[in-house]
């Protein structure tokens, strides 16, 4: 995020364009929630695309709520350097329409909205790695203990006006440690409690539909813009500009060297792995783009394509089941990111720090960026497990192996993805007023 | 009457059917299917993960023929399955006891 704009004389004004500007990049952040459930919905067998669709839905709907409640005021309140508290934002109860965001151009309505996609966005991340096997009312608790116990102190660390982090000069322009990272050893957490699918690593476990992975990436790159250059906040400077070329650069970047990666060691050019490239280095370049040249950018995609194409492989080795390799993207990713600032930050960007190969070569920056992931990957890791762990204990986190195997969406959303059989599949029962109901209507059984 | 049953690649369905058509036969019975003979199958990549994919795509051709016709339809189906490739596929025949058109009651070849 952008430091104060700090005008020798006069306090910023609201600024009408760079209000809209964020609005629109708020909506872009939102769409790419349901980007990601096409992402992940297209990669799971047809038994349970539904569920993976609502996992990422219902986090909308529960992120949404309880941002407005408490969440905006403990992850960006003035408190301490762990977590943050402001009683006028509770409920957003007092917050005036034209107050601005402290040292900023545009109203704290604004900014709240902006951050909530991004807190909406987190949990639904960490959901590809339980594919197929939880209960979903098991899940919607989680993605709000999570957020409250998770997502809510990690973000006022990295971005609150006193989190630690952001005081020691750790460099997270839009999220690599406080979403990737988050969401990646958030998800490794939780599935080294729940454990692995049923038949993992037997059974062939085939994306359903690549088509629908390539319009959730494509989603998911449109809506990035959003996210990376909107965060900045406004666009006085040019720095929004250069997060803006650089997420393209980048993204270019990492799908073309997954590709090259994949054709060298699998012998084809992969649908899938283009997708995964181009997320690989939407995720790489989040932390880094506002500190980076295009040069550097291309770089960073391309090193986090190999990364994260290699780390995908991991889980067949160590035997986690990461479902849809949100470790082995989102983690890895967001580790190459965050750490690769160090190195390529040119201290022309979002700020004077500079990295290894720039400057005084000095490796102060790496050194605090190395703080900044570790400490967002132990805590994520550690948390997340403690709660899947007590969730697991109390209302149990997986559906039966019956409803695993016999698909989850029959199990816990009592619908069927597609009907592509053209004979209804079968008959209506039910209370005789839902017959009723459907009599003009028949299903063509 | 016989049923003969054909297990050939998807793509000769339409030069199966004229064939079938200038051959004087009235009606078949498609459905998709999927197999293994000697092609066996193919290898598919997912992020690394490699996956033997042995049953291939397939559509099965049902049709039933009087009893002297029965012979002279398996080739007429075989010339046109064929590409000389391997998985072409396979038609065999059955005897069949009877059948019925539903529309009218007609029993036995008066069927077809």
């Amino acid at each position: 995020m952008a430091p104060a704009i700090t005008l020798a004389a006069e306090a910023p004004k609201l600024s009408a364009a760079n209000t809209g500007f964020m609005l629109i990049c708020s909506a872009l952040v939102l769409i790419m929630t349901p980007g990601l459930a096409f992402f992940y919905g297209g990669m799971v067998r047809v038994k349970s695309t539904l569920n993976m669709l609502m996992m990422s839905f219902i986090s909308i709907g529960i992120v949404t709520i309880l941002w407005v409640l408490y969440g905006f005021s403990l992850a960006f309140g003035t408190h301490n350097g762990l977590i943050g508290w402001n009683s006028d934002w509770f409920g957003l109860s007092n917050i005036g329409l034209t107050e601005l965001w402290d040292g900023y151009t545009i109203p704290i309505f604004v900014f709240m909205v902006f951050q909530m996609m991004f807190a909406i966005i987190t949990p639904a991340l960490i959901s590809g790695a339980l594919a197929d096997r939880v209960k979903f009312s098991a899940w919607s608790l989680f993605v709000a203990l999570w957020l409250t116990v998770v997502y809510v102190p990690v973000a006022h660390w990295v971005w609150g006006a006193d989190g630690w982090a952001y005081k020691l000069g750790v460099i997270d322009f839009a999220g690599g440690t406080a979403v990737h990272i988050n969401a990646g050893a958030g998800a490794l957490g939780v599935i080294l409690v729940i454990g692995k699918r049923v038949g993992f690593k037997k059974d062939p476990m085939r994306p359903h539909s690549l088509p629908l992975v390539m319009l959730g990436a494509g989603l998911l790159w449109f809506g990035w813009f959003g996210f990376n250059a909107g965060s900045w906040l406004g666009n006085d400077d040019g720095v929004g500009a250069l997060m803006f070329v650089n997420t393209q650069v980048a993204t270019a970047a990492a799908m073309l060297a997954w590709l090259a990666y994949e054709k060298i060691r699998h012998g084809a050019f992969t649908t899938l792995g283009a997708a995964s490239g181009a997320v690989a280095g939407l995720v790489a370049i989040t932390p880094s783009g506002g500190a980076v040249s295009p040069l550097g950018a291309i770089a960073v995609g391309a090193i986090a394509g190999v990364a994260c194409a290699a780390a995908v492989g991991l889980k067949y080795k160590f035997g986690y089941d990461d479902s849809l390799d949100v470790v082995g993207v989102h983690m890895v990713g967001g580790i190459i990111g965050s750490l690769l600032i160090g190195f390529f930050a040119t201290g022309k960007g979002q700020s004077t720090a500079t990295g290894v190969f720039y400057g005084d070569h000095s490796f102060t920056q790496l050194w605090k960026q190395f703080a900044g992931v570790g400490a967002v990957l132990g805590y994520s890791l550690v948390a997340s497990a403690v709660l899947a762990f007590l969730l697991d204990k109390t209302i149990g986190m997986r559906v039966t192996e019956d409803e695993e195997v016999s698909g989850i969406d029959q199990a816990e959303h009592a619908e069927t993805a597609y009907d592509f059989s053209g004979t209804g599949g079968g008959h209506i029962g039910g209370a005789a007023t839902a017959l009723a109901a459907t009599e003009t209507k028949k299903v063509d059984a | 009457m016989k049923l003969i049953t054909a297990v050939v690649k998807p793509h000769r369905l339409d030069e199966i059917k004229e064939a079938l058509q200038a051959f004087g036969v009235h009606g078949l019975t498609v459905t998709e299917a999927s197999g293994y003979g000697r092609q066996r199958g193919h290898t598919e990549v997912y992020r690394g993960a490699e996956y033997t994919v042995d049953l291939v795509p397939k559509i099965r051709i049902e049709v039933l023929a009087e009893d002297d016709d029965a012979e002279q339809l398996i080739d007429v189906i075989v010339k046109a399955a064929r590409t000389g490739k391997i998985g072409d596929g396979k038609v065999w025949s059955i005897p069949v006891e009877t059948a019925v058109r539903v529309r009218t009651g007609e029993r036995g070849p008066d069927a077809l």
